[in-house]
């Protein structure tokens, strides 16, 4: 292989080649053994969690996303051999190790409170209305350990309690909602739900509306995307598929 | 004081961790900027924990309940860092404004610190922290200034405070169990020296530490509100015009349940209700934005015009 600035990413690359484009098995060097719940499987070493799972004959209709990241829907719990931490990541983002035990979490069942921003009053009141639970942190910090984007989880639900909404805005601004801070938490709060009240109530209130989206709102307003969406609406499901597949993809 | 206390010189400029608490960032705000503006007028400057957690809300007393003391210890953690980023020096005093709050993280202080396997409990379940060494010093506020001297508060006063009358009100959270007590838990002074050193009229009752109802405001408004009828009425009987305390719950059951006292009993004559910090701010005459009497419930602002402490 060419020598690079990366050589683990292209290793990687390499490797979930086996599984995106179907190397012969006997072409693959490195092979661990991951435990899927409970089940023992080989696959080539150095996938994503996702795709020794694609591998070991698994096929995703939930649990699975945008495959980069940052859609928050591949929330897989784990343990490492030899090691007695539970674990968890987007299994897009985790390499697979060998002796891993693993499962994924397609959902965190939880409640999400029905509130009109409109009518709700701006302070430390309305976070408890609609999750009093939060209430009963214990500052246990498990929320934080659990949080595959690294944010300090339990420090925004420690600000939500006494009402500081630049705080929880700022320190819940990168949730991508997989929930498993909410999975893990003993005091059974929905801390990304309340994240999300909280930088709804602190957009709503502090941060003006702004200018780019007053234009916009102001064209739709005018009817100048009225033709191009009647356009789609009338569209058959053929048409939109091939306009789906023709249409301009933004380089990356 | 015992000799280890000693060794933290109280010097002109020291800078001292300060715990907050939820109470002090909401309801009472009145207390924390007046607190703040009246420690730095006696020279000390109380400097915010830059991460802060609930104390724990209420110390828990069942021996095998370890998980409801983590939140306290993480807080005690904090003044560790602060030393170590040189945010204060050497600095092992922790101080609490809401009574809540200092007794729940100094009993989680204590019980850890006579606990050394408790401590590693809490330390193991906490393995992202730095281990807790046992080595933090929790304080009331009162307990501050006491240490800061009586004298320098009475030197500090600019504004003559004779003409009020008020009645110093403990609660319980400062001097209960004794283990904690920042005084005499059946007959304190502390509050009342301060208030004498600020040149105001002490009326005593032997109502300044009978229950205000505490968290039963949450479940029964019109319980609390007996309550500080009885404390309100035998302050006014003995000649008080006002209260001072220095516990948020306390100001909040004596303060804002006077509107279920009234409903109750109509012809009750309002009692404003001070943190003692708001009497220190007007009497060292401090910029008028530190006293925040606006967030009072009973409005003070009437009598201390009529003592003409305020510009009419």
């Amino acid at each position: 292989m060419e020598e690079t600035k990366s050589p683990i990413m292209d290793r990687i690359a390499e490797a979930n080649k086996s599984a995106t484009t179907g190397i012969d098995a006997k072409d693959i060097k490195d092979w661990i053994t991951i435990y899927i719940m409970g089940r023992g499987y080989k696959v080539p070493a150095d996938l994503t969690i996702l795709a020794a799972m694609e591998y070991a004959g698994y096929k995703f209709v939930r649990s699975v996303g945008c495959r980069q990241g940052f859609c928050g829907a591949c929330a897989t719990v784990f343990r490492k051999k030899g090691d007695y931490k539970l674990q968890t990541d987007m299994a897009c983002q985790t390499r697979a190790d060998d002796g891993m035990y693993l499962v994924q979490i397609p959902f965190t069942p939880a409640e999400k409170a029905n509130y009109d921003l409109n009518k709700e009053t701006y302070g430390p009141a309305v976070l408890i209305k609609h999750y009093p639970e939060v209430a009963r942190c214990v500052s246990c910090n498990t929320c934080t350990k659990a949080c595959p984007q690294d944010l300090e989880v339990m420090d925004y639900i420690q600000a939500a309690l006494r009402g500081d909404f630049p705080a929880l805005a700022r320190d819940s601004f990168d949730c991508i909602q997989c929930g498993l801070c909410a999975m893990r938490c003993p005091a059974e709060i929905v801390q990304y739900h309340v994240g999300q009240l909280g930088r709804r109530m602190y957009g709503r209130n502090e941060l003006g509306v702004p200018e780019h989206l007053r234009k916009r709102v102001e064209e739709i307003g005018k009817g100048q995307f009225k033709r191009a969406l009647d356009t789609m609406i009338s569209c058959s499901n053929d048409e939109l598929r091939k306009k789906y597949t023709e249409r301009d993809i933004e380089p990356e | 004081m015992n000799a280890e206390k000693n060794l933290d010189l109280l010097l002109d400029g020291s800078k001292i961790p300060y715990f907050p608490g939820c109470t002090l960032k909401t309801t009472a705000r009145n207390f924390e900027n007046s607190a703040i503006a009246s420690a730095r007028a006696l020279g000390i400057e109380l400097v915010e924990l830059p991460r802060w957690n609930c104390c724990g809300t209420v110390f828990s007393l069942s021996a095998d309940d370890l998980i409801h003391h983590v939140a306290s210890v993480r807080n005690l953690i904090r003044v560790q860092e602060m030393n170590k980023q040189g945010i204060v020096t050497n600095e092992r005093r922790l101080v609490t404004l809401c009574s809540m709050c200092f007794n729940t993280l100094k009993r989680a202080n204590l019980r850890v610190h006579e606990n050394p396997e408790d401590m590693k409990k809490i330390n193991d379940l906490m393995y992202r922290e730095e281990d807790y060494q046992g080595h933090v010093e929790v304080l009331h506020f009162l307990e501050l200034v006491r240490d800061i001297g009586f004298g320098k508060v009475k030197r500090a006063v600019k504004k003559n405070l004779g003409e009020l009358k008020i009645a110093p009100y403990y609660g319980c959270m400062i001097l209960r169990p004794k283990e904690v007590s920042i005084d005499d838990p059946e007959s304190p002074t502390i509050l009342d020296d301060l208030i004498a050193a600020l040149g105001v009229q002490i009326v005593r009752t032997p109502y300044n530490k009978v229950c205000c109802g505490s968290y039963q405001t949450v479940q029964d408004k019109y319980m609390v509100a007996e309550l500080a009828h009885d404390i309100l009425s035998h302050a006014r009987k003995a000649g008080a015009e006002a209260i001072a305390t220095t516990c948020p719950l306390c100001a909040f059951n004596l303060d804002n349940r006077q509107k279920e006292v009234i409903e109750k009993y109509p012809d009750f004559e309002k009692m404003p209700v001070f943190y003692v910090t708001q009497l220190m701010a007007l009497a060292f005459d401090l910029d008028a934005k530190f006293y925040g009497f606006d967030q009072n419930f009973v409005d003070p602002v009437t009598l201390l015009k009529k003592k003409n402490l305020l510009k009419k």
